[in-house]
């Protein structure tokens, strides 16, 4: 009862009453309320999260599992940067209130969580996005293959629009005129097509695609079709 | 030949990784900037903030985190660097949590080359709220209601510039720069779609571009995809304002964009050598 | 300095306005239709007295009087705000001003003689409102209130700040509208799809028999945990990056429950890391409710489902660590990702692991496409958890999606169509497109789509 029905008439009776509040003037802050819900519910989940993180690696350590040593200093940065951040470590008191050493923001310059994110965060965070370059470059060695048709057209379109991507590619085609009807060869043109036609083409009967599909999933939860998400069907 | 084939076709990709990496970092380091052929997307972004009287007020939404720093950072200095030419009032707010010290580093840019924009005169840091796009839906009734106070915690009623702010369509132009969801194609849909005395011009990271291309140009005027539109927006801007140009990393976009151009030159060539290896191994594969 | 009205002649310049400034004679203010009840729409000269027209036919029952290609007062949106440089603007102002009258005071306990059907009190003076442009005859006051009966006259101001007589006035009060008739029509598709979408799901209860087309994505699944099996390797599965309020994540959850069931069955290790703690709770629960019911609850163990970390990064670097340690045989993503989906499949495929991805991200289709063995890409995603369980009412609802598909694919073809004919269709004197044609467009546009 308190594991599938309760769960199951709540998110009936929300996702119906949402609904509703499409076409309700009073009604449509409802929408806003229950957003404002969630976050309080994820508020409370940032406790559940910080539990499991920290008994997961616990436990991790204490049996000497492979990669215990990962586990040490997950930890280690989590009870670090927890204590900067609460503890208000090197925070400059407020302005306003230069008596109350913890008057100021624990973000604030020169603080101690400032720096983590600015010295540690920052540079770890960038870091991580930056290998998406190199993993480009291998998946496109490998990937990239005229195998048939299909693939060799998706080649050549890659091509053509990562020309056309860079400053002199276009410059190859500039000689064409703008008026003369050789115009739609030039790199830009071409770019163009393919950005604005059949790009936009492809996402929209993907787009169309996926707005049905979220359709027919929320309904299978609003009517309980589908409870697989609760443990179970 | 056949040996030299078949060590391309099990080439240790740790040697693509590192001529991605030459590929990039060397143009870099030498600085040089090639020239840009200005976009009519790019002109029409320009033109949205440019052809504002001056002090419009505009919402500037900065919705990323410091991994998509390096490819919307040179943008959002550029919108930020064009708004305070043109006296344009700048709210700043962000959805993302990560995006209140992105707001900062814009403030410190405001501070160091503009002295005279003022705070909560000319410009106003509205910091985070959670909630993700239910924040935009909010904002775009009740202002106030989410944001009592300003990310220094000052209640908006002691704030000039927030005086006659009641929601969202105080403002005719959102200038958002964003790398995902919640973001610019939130911003499109729940803020200025509804509400026809909103226009919105964005910037986002190129890979995003193809979800938001629909949306141009009856929702959006336009937007900022990637280093090579973020080069042309700084080409455009020089032009007008020259004194810009000569201000310290102004220019990143463009010193940026001539990696760019190395590393898709390479990657052709990569794509190119997959090709070659793959018709010369599977031609010996059928013959044996 | 006041000056008379209709007094006043000038040479104008520009075509549409070569007329002398004049008061308009009608003023009549009406409720804003389908809004919360803060806006009232302000009408004069022509285009008050074409509205009155048509108010009086619809009285009548006789067909609405055609007008001279002008979109009808109701469906007038505010234009977007217009930058280019207008050289024949009108060189005259409408001034509006406004006066408003406390309907019913709010009800004060402490005041005695209070009495709710008191008549209008609380006059104030009039005020300027706006300034409109003097080739407009329409005007839309926003964010009043419905407490308050607002009275409105209209001014002439000419360049050189003279200002005319006020015109007659006009009042009316806003009305909250309970239902937004606006959004009449999409209300009508989303009933179309929704029931059909439940009538094959009750259709498919009742017994009738529904075909679905081979996923080659979804089969392969099967033969990834047997090969994770065979090898003695574990399962990888990542429910996306997004939190359980994405209906991505749920989608993902339902995958993850067949996947389950099948490690479950092939006694294949599972290990799940979340990047948020309540969609770990939740797929703790869904395992163990798959393990449970392919009969070996004694397999679950819940630390193999743990949350690594909110940050996106972060949890990259975990994961792809993770992988590179331990190799698992069979990765499955399934959910909403970002930039990390490339990272992730190229991780996998250097550890030669087979790689099954679902995922609605339309800019991250490419890079699973790339680089992972299968992907289910959209709809197909959505369809899995219906497609896997082979439930005949989960296959129902697939059947129902393919009305609303249906009914898109129509609007496209007759969208297509229209603008196509619309173009070669003759244009009236003034540049714009006339006739019913153009009729059927604008209804199509502003009315079934509401833009």
């Amino acid at each position: 009862m308190l594991k599938r029905t309760i769960p199951l008439i709540i998110a009936s009776i929300v996702g119906i009453v949402l609904i509703l509040a499409k076409f309700s003037h009073p009604i449509q802050s409802w929408e806003t309320e229950v957003v404002m819900w969630f976050d309080i519910l994820a508020v409370f989940a940032f406790v559940l999260g910080a539990g499991n993180l920290n008994l997961n690696n616990l436990k991790k350590i204490s049996e000497r599992k492979a990669g215990w040593g990962y586990a040490a200093i997950t930890l280690l940065a989590f009870w670090i940067t927890l204590i900067c951040g609460i503890g208000k470590l090197g925070v400059p008191p407020n302005e306003k209130y230069l008596a109350y050493a913890w008057s100021g923001s624990y973000e604030a310059e020169g603080s101690a969580f400032w720096w983590i994110f600015n010295y540690v965060y920052v540079p770890l965070a960038a870091t991580m996005f930056a290998t998406l370059a190199f993993y480009i470059s291998s998946a496109a060695f490998r990937a990239f293959r005229a195998n048939n048709v299909e693939a060799s057209l998706l080649l050549l379109t890659a091509l053509l629009v990562l020309v056309a991507q860079t400053s002199s590619g276009p410059m190859l085609t500039d000689q064409i005129p703008e008026e003369s009807a050789w115009a739609i060869f030039k790199i830009d043109t071409i770019r163009g097509t393919l950005v604005n036609l059949f790009n936009t083409l492809g996402t929209r009967a993907i787009m169309i695609g996926i707005a049905l599909g979220v359709v027919s999933t929320s309904l299978k939860v609003l009517m309980g079709v589908d409870q697989s998400y609760l443990g179970g069907d | 030949m056949d040996k030299f084939w078949n060590s391309l076709a099990d080439l240790d990709r740790r040697w693509l990784f590192a001529l991605t990496f030459l590929a990039i970092s060397i143009p870099l380091l030498t600085g040089i900037v090639l020239p840009q052929k200005v976009t009519p997307m790019v002109e029409n972004v320009f033109n949205a903030i440019d052809e504002l009287p001056s002090g419009t007020k505009i919402l500037m939404p900065l919705d990323y985190d410091p991994s998509a720093e390096g490819e919307l950072q040179p943008m959002a200095d550029a919108f930020l660097r064009h708004a305070a030419q043109k006296n344009h009032k700048i709210y700043f707010m962000t959805i993302w949590p990560t995006g209140v010290a992105m707001i900062q580093r814009q403030v410190a840019t405001l501070k160091k080359e503009y002295p005279e924009y003022v705070y909560g005169e000319d410009y106003v840091n509205l910091g985070y709220r959670p909630g993700y796009e239910g924040v935009i839906k909010l904002i775009t009734s009740d202002l106030p209601k989410l944001y009592g106070a300003d990310q220094q915690g000052t209640p908006v009623a002691k704030i000039p510039m927030m005086a006659d702010i009641d929601n969202i369509k105080q403002f005719p132009l959102i200038v958002n720069v964003s790398a995902g969801d919640p973001g610019l194609k939130q911003w499109v849909q729940y803020a200025a779609t509804p509400f026809d005395s909103i226009e919105i011009v964005g910037g986002t990271t190129g890979v995003q571009a193809s979800t938001l291309y629909p949306y141009i140009p009856n929702q959006m005027i336009g937007m900022i995809a990637g280093i090579k539109p973020a080069a042309e927006y700084e080409k455009l801007m020089f032009e007008k304002y020259p004194e810009i140009e000569k201000r310290p990393n102004s220019n990143m976009a463009n010193v940026f964009m001539t990696s760019q151009e190395v590393a898709h030159f390479m990657l052709i060539g990569i794509i190119i050598l997959g090709n070659l290896v793959m018709w010369q191994t599977s031609g010996r594969r059928d013959q044996s | 300095m006041r000056i008379s009205t209709i007094m006043i002649c000038f040479v104008i310049c520009g075509s549409v306005n070569a007329a002398e400034p004049q008061l308009p004679e009608r003023v009549k203010v009406k409720d804003f239709e389908n809004d919360k009840g803060e806006k009232l729409r302000l009408l004069w000269g022509a285009a008050a007295i074409e509205d009155d027209e048509k108010e009086a036919a619809l009285k009548s029952g006789k067909s609405v009087p055609k007008t001279s290609g002008r979109k009808p007062a109701s469906t007038i949106k505010e234009p977007k705000k217009d930058r280019s440089h207008k050289p024949d603007q009108p060189y005259f102002k409408y001034v509006i001003e406004r006066k408003s009258i406390l309907l019913k005071p709010e009800p004060d306990p402490n005041r005695d003689d209070f009495d709710p059907e008191a008549p209008l009190i609380a006059l104030r003076e009039f005020e300027v409102v706006a300034e409109v442009e003097g080739n407009k005859q329409e005007f839309v006051d926003k964010e009043l209130d419905r407490k308050h009966n607002y009275v409105y006259r209209i001014k002439l101001k000419l360049p050189n700040g003279t200002i005319s007589d006020p015109s007659q006035t006009a009042s009316a009060t806003p009305v909250l509208q309970w239902v937004d008739q606006s959004k009449l029509y999409f209300g009508l598709f989303m009933l179309v799809v929704c029931g059909s979408v439940v009538y094959f799901i009750e259709a498919a209860k009742a017994g009738k028999t529904l075909k679905i087309r081979k996923i080659a994505g979804l089969e392969a699944i099967e033969e990834a945990v047997g090969r994770a099996t065979e090898m003695g390797r574990d399962c990888l599965f990542i429910p996306g990056i997004q939190d359980i309020n994405d209906i991505q994540t749920v989608a993902g959850i339902t995958v993850l429950s067949r996947v389950a069931e099948l490690t479950a069955e092939y006694d294949a290790g599972l290990d799940v890391p979340t990047t948020r703690s309540l969609v770990m709770t939740v797929a703790r629960e869904t395992v163990d409710g798959a393990y449970t019911a392919a009969g070996r609850p004694d397999l679950y163990n819940p630390d193999n489902i743990y949350y690594v970390t909110d940050e996106q990064f972060g949890f990259v670097a975990a994961v792809t660590g993770k992988m590179v340690r331990e190799k698992p045989a069979a990765c499955f993503y399934m959910g909403a990702f970002y930039a990390e989906s490339l990272i992730f499949a190229e991780t996998a495929n250097t550890v030669g692991a087979i790689q099954i991805a679902g995922t609605a991200m339309p800019s991250q289709l490419p890079f699973f496409v790339a680089a992972c063995d299968y992907v289910l890409i959209g709809e197909e995603f959505f369809a899995a958890s219906a497609y896997l369980s082979g439930e005949p009412q989960q296959l129902g609802s697939l059947k129902g999606q393919d009305v609303g598909k249906f009914i898109a694919g129509l609007f496209l073809i007759l969208g297509a169509v229209l603008m196509t004919v619309s173009q070669f269709v003759h244009r009236g004197e003034s540049g714009e497109k006339t006739g019913d044609l153009q009729n059927v467009i604008s209804f199509i546009t502003e009315s079934l789509l509401g833009t």
